[in-house]
């Protein structure tokens, strides 16, 4: 099957990989996936006193749509507020990588990796008060 | 840019050159129809075909009226199950197969349970092997057939096909061997083996695609066969159609020259598979093979890179070698290989895997080569896996709770 240019792309140049401090109170961190499944993703976001994602990094176990999916997630994050970040959807996703049918669980779970993140980041502020 | 070197030789092989120049005359002028009795046209193209027999026959110490031409392995199992199936209902309906046999048969067996057939899968174990205690019990007084490859298609593994036949013999009852991926690169006898069906493909041994064979023993015991395609009474009744000479020609021509090169070339391919595994083994950890090497074709070598989906490593390493991987991102399903499952190879594993076919004109650069990039993609890909990561961590993958969607 062959891929999208976009798809390769960020196969071949991914954004944003590298893990972030996973303890830091403004640390969020989606772990979204299972081996056995055949992709697990981890996504963080770092959120600033604005509430504002400054930084969002990845790691990606799965072909090259998950990959690519997660990698264009944490380009999308960055700069958004947690509001606008869950307003991400996985067809956004879809459309911009141009992934077939068989490969929209990707983006699916991109989706769910985002919102696990933020929700995570929450949880956090909140035993923090 | 040069073309990915191919490595994918259990999938298919080129026709050799050779093979192809003894071919070509026989779709131009050499174009006669091998039943027509008649005409010089017509005994040029039975010649050719008889010579095909006899060159496919002594590859495997059978005798020519025992070869049956088809279209390729999958023709022959199904001629084979539903064949043997339909003629010996009175004797009996069970049959029993393997977990890990190619689709064309576990289909095929598939559809006989659906027509009053009673059918035992056979369990192999962590070694692709089945266990002969096991097969040996599953018989009873109503099994007609015992259908096992040879060789299989995604590790390699090979059955013990001689202690099989001599179970099936003590027992009375037939067997079957798909030798797809094993004909022309092992030691195939059928009488030494007591084989008593055997299916054969063309286009894995350097012959055309289209075009396969199935051998019918003749004699002690003589087996018989329902046919399934009906006509002109071709190939003893048990499979009509015309002859298609040329690509008959090409299977006959591929398989003696693989049994002639048999000797030297199964050495070679070890010795390069045997360097394709060192290579990689000793420049990354955590890589496993999958199924036994001690019983396996030689050029074929099936492992999983942990911590690295196979889709995404193929992705990487497309532009220089072309290989086939046990994942299955692209199915619905996202189902990996039933073959690395049927062997207990965690799913994450078989989600790892890549399987390398070493065939005839792959050269030691060719492995160097594939070995280096593997080791690159594997590296970085590595890199960024959150699996990875964690074991580095010392995290017990098995003990996480993953939220699977
Ligand atoms: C073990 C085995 N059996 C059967 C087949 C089918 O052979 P053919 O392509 O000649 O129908 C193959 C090849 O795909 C095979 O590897």
């Amino acid at each position: 099957m062959p891929y999208s240019d976009k798809v390769i792309d960020h196969y071949n140049n991914p954004r944003n990989i590298g893990s972030l401090d996973k303890g830091d109170a403004s640390v969020g961190t989606g772990m979204v996936g299972a081996p056995e499944c055949g992709d697990v993703m981890k996504l963080q976001i770092r959120v600033n006193e604005l509430g504002i994602i400054e930084e969002a990094k990845f790691k990606t176990f799965g072909c090259g749509s998950a990959i690519a999916s997660s990698s264009l997630a944490t380009e999308y994050l960055k700069g958004r507020s947690l509001d606008e970040a869950l307003e991400i959807k996985n067809t956004d996703i879809v459309r911009e990588l141009s992934l077939p049918p068989v490969k929209i669980h990707c983006s699916v779970l991109a989706e769910d990796a985002i919102r696990a993140a933020i929700a995570d980041y929450q949880s956090k502020q909140e035993t923090a008060k | 840019m040069a073309r990915a070197i191919y490595m994918d030789n259990n999938a298919t092989t080129p026709v050799d050159p050779v093979v192809m120049d003894i071919m070509l005359p026989y779709f131009t002028e050499k174009f006669g129809n091998a039943a027509s009795r008649n005409h010089s046209y017509g005994w040029e193209a039975e010649e050719a075909v008889d010579i095909a027999r006899g060159q496919i026959a002594a590859a495997i110490n059978a005798d020519p009226k025992e070869i049956i031409f088809t279209s390729g392995a999958t023709e022959s199992n199904n001629l084979a199950l539903k064949g043997v199936a339909e003629m010996y209902r009175e004797k009996g309906n069970h049959i029993i197969t393997v977990q890990t046999e190619h689709k064309c048969v576990l289909d095929s067996a598939k559809y006989l349970e659906q027509h009053g057939c009673t059918v035992t899968y056979l369990p192999v174990q962590t070694d692709g092997l089945i266990d002969l205690a096991v097969l040996e019990a599953a018989i009873t007084p109503e099994t007609i057939l015992i259908s096992v490859m040879f060789a299989n298609n995604e590790i390699g593994v090979i059955q013990p096909i001689a202690q099989i036949g001599a179970i099936a013999r003590k027992h009375g009852v037939l067997l079957h061997t798909d030798a797809a991926q094993a004909f022309g690169k092992v030691l195939i006898d059928v009488l030494a083996q007591n084989i008593d069906l055997m299916s054969i493909s063309g286009h894995k041994l350097y012959g055309p695609k289209g075009i396969g064979a199935l051998y019918v023993r003749r004699k002690n015991p003589r087996v018989r066969l329902e046919a399934q395609q009906h006509g002109g009474g071709h190939e003893r009744g048990m499979r009509s159609g015309t002859l298609y000479v040329p690509l008959i020609v090409g299977l006959g021509a591929a398989a003696e020259r693989a049994v002639a090169e048999m000797p030297t070339e199964s050495v070679r391919t070890l010795q390069l598979r045997e360097r394709l595994y060192k290579n990689v083994t000793s420049r990354l950890p955590e890589v496993y093979v999958n199924g036994s090497l001690e019983h396996r074709l030689p050029g074929n070598l099936n492992i999983s890179f942990a911590f690295v989906e196979g889709e995404a490593l193929l992705m990487g390493l497309n532009d220089t070698v072309a290989l086939s991987s046990g994942s299955a991102c692209t199915s619905a399903s996202l189902e990996p290989s039933y073959v690395l499952k049927a062997l207990g190879v965690g799913d994450e594993l078989a989600h790892s895997s890549l399987r390398f076919g070493i065939g005839r004109f792959n050269t030691e650069a060719d492995v160097d080569r594939v070995s280096d990039k593997i080791v690159d993609v594997v590296t970085r890909l590595r890199e960024m896996s959150p699996l990875w990561e964690m074991h580095q961590e010392g995290v017990d993958l098995t003990k996480v709770q993953w939220v699977a969607h």
